[in-house]
């Protein structure tokens, strides 16, 4: 892979928490992922763009071990996601939160029940704890009264917010986005990306976003990586990545590169 | 592919024309035959393992309590008035069908032991069944499969939730309770149904009718004091609830490709449960009255 100007990748002493090296992966005859290789430093946000059928979302569920590679290695702390026995995929994942496009909430719980499950399943604090840690993260997401609604009461950017709120419950050092924005108007998505950047800050954990709409990675990535055919063949920093050189990223970026 | 030639030289003209078509369907045929035996295996192997899975969780009973309780309101409560309409008829079925019979030798007197004893020892835990696996199973099987294709299984593996006990162990207790709790009501709705037509249409007074079930009804079995038609009902039953409730989730975990995939896993819960049931019922029979 190289970067926009046709220099290597940016240098490998970076402190990475996240790393891809020649990932493939295909479902039966449709090859998805090509030699996918890009890695992430931690505490930055980086975007991953790039056309339908790209490989965005595929690649983000190998980071949490929902997908295995058929070749390479997805690194995380420089250990291969799919060399983890079960234990240590389960132990990987408590550090983890993973936004689901359409929030995947468990349509049977309440709201505050969705966010609850991870600490009742997965740690030894008691309720009163879990109701206090519950009622901070529907703060922080600015949906406080909302903890007593099923999700089907509930509108697509509240449970969008909801999704967000569950993946923080944890506190986790890497947050997954895959299409936070995905069927949302402009007003809630940029709701949406700003709270993402909030998070982002004060929270100073590492993340990923999968995403097709420029104004999420404008407000939220510090850098981003282009995939095309199942390979990254950008991946530079925000500022440069939104003044486009390589012209299959100025034909998908279009007139929106330019504003 | 062509037939040998010694057939076709044997064969009519028109049938000597159709048998390379008749040879090409059959071989298609066997060969989807193959990948559907193939996928049989599978799905088989999923499901058992779902269900040793499930086995070795069911000391985390007590955690899921509350949806435990859920379950079984939905499979029993919601249930009710079917077992018992489905109970009623089929009892009052058995002894119209075997009144007129038995009435040709003046055996009538009889219906009463005939009923008791066949729908304690097959239909009642049979029907119960069924009606559990049209219904419950699937149910569980649209359920779990709706949150298959919506990433909510997923979430729950992001999550570090283990799905077979958060999801399966509460569904599969709840219907191996239910189930010979159901099948008593059946039985028992059973019985007075038969007991209505044979002294209404057949002549047979209550009285009598009454005796001969209760009497039917007398042998105790070895382990527990209950009559043994009764227990081994309910035994059978208990294993029918525990394996549509296997067999469907089974099917809804593994539902892919949205509405039409939960679709497919429903209708295979549903016939994989019956199929299930009849076959387990037989090996049961064998094991029990052998």
């Amino acid at each position: 892979m190289t970067n926009d100007a046709g220099s290597p990748s940016p240098p490998p002493e970076r402190d990475v928490i996240l790393r891809f090296e020649d990932v493939h992966k295909a479902f039966g005859a449709q090859r998805v992922l090509r030699g996918l290789s890009f890695d992430v430093q931690r505490g930055k946000v980086l975007g991953i763009m790039g056309g339908s059928g790209t490989g965005k979302s595929v690649a983000l569920r190998h980071v949490i071990g929902l997908l295995q590679p058929d070749a390479g290695r997805v690194e995380v702390e420089g250990r291969n996601v799919p060399d983890l026995s079960t234990e240590e995929l389960s132990d990987l994942r408590k550090r983890m939160g993973y936004v689901f496009q359409e929030g995947a909430l468990i349509n049977w719980l309440t709201v505050e029940e969705n966010l609850a499950l991870p600490l009742v399943e997965n740690t030894d604090l008691g309720p009163g704890e879990i109701a206090d840690r519950v009622a901070e993260k529907l703060a922080m997401v600015h949906i406080p009264d909302a903890g007593k609604k099923l999700p089907s009461e509930i509108s697509g950017g509240m449970k969008k917010r909801v999704g967000l709120a569950r993946a923080l419950i944890v506190e986790p050092d890497i947050l997954l986005y895959d299409e936070p924005n995905a069927g949302l108007d402009p007003e809630i998505s940029r709701s949406i990306n700003e709270l993402m950047r909030e998070i982002a800050e004060s929270h100073e954990s590492t993340a990923l976003v999968v995403e097709h709409r420029v104004d999420c990675i404008r407000t939220v990535c510090d850098e981003v990586v282009f995939l095309h055919e199942g390979e990254a063949i950008v991946h530079q920093p925000t500022e440069e990545f939104l003044r486009p050189s390589h012209p299959r990223l100025i034909e998908f970026l279009g007139p929106d590169a330019l504003t | 592919m062509t037939p040998p030639d010694h057939i076709l030289a044997a064969s009519p003209g028109w049938l000597a024309d159709a048998l390379p078509f008749a040879f090409a369907a059959s071989l298609v045929y066997v060969l989807l035959q193959a990948a559907w035996f193939r996928a049989s295996v599978v799905e088989m192997g999923s499901t058992l393992e779902l269900a040793a899975a499930t086995a070795l969780r069911l000391h985390h009973l007590p955690r899921r309590s509350r949806w435990l309780m859920e379950q079984l309101f939905a499979a029993g409560v919601r249930n009710l008035h079917v077992v018992l309409l489905v109970g009623l008829f089929m009892g009052m079925i058995v002894s119209l069908q075997t009144g007129i019979e038995l009435s040709r030798f003046g055996q009538q007197d009889q219906i009463g032991t005939i009923v008791a004893a066949s729908m304690t020892r097959e239909m009642g835990p049979f029907i119960t069944s069924v009606v559990l696996a049209a219904t419950t199973g699937s149910a569980l099987a649209a359920e779990l499969g709706t949150m298959s294709v919506s990433d909510e299984l997923s979430a729950l593996e992001v999550m570090s939730v283990d799905r077979t006990s958060f999801l399966v162990v509460p569904r599969v207790a709840a219907l191996m309770i239910i189930a010979p709790v159901l099948t008593v009501l059946c039985d028992t709705i059973g019985i007075v149904g038969g007991g209505f037509v044979a002294s209404s249409q057949l002549g047979v007074p209550l009285a009598q009718y009454t005796e001969t079930a209760l009497d039917a009804l007398q042998e105790k079995g070895a382990l527990i004091p209950v009559p043994m038609d009764v227990y081994s009902g309910l035994f059978k039953s208990i294993i029918f609830g525990g394996l549509i409730a296997i067999i469907s989730c089974a099917s809804g975990l593994v539902a892919r490709g949205g509405a039409l995939g939960v679709g497919r896993a429903t209708s295979r819960a549903v016939r994989d449960s019956i199929i299930a049931v009849i076959v387990a019922n037989y090996f049961l029979t064998w094991f029990l009255y052998r």
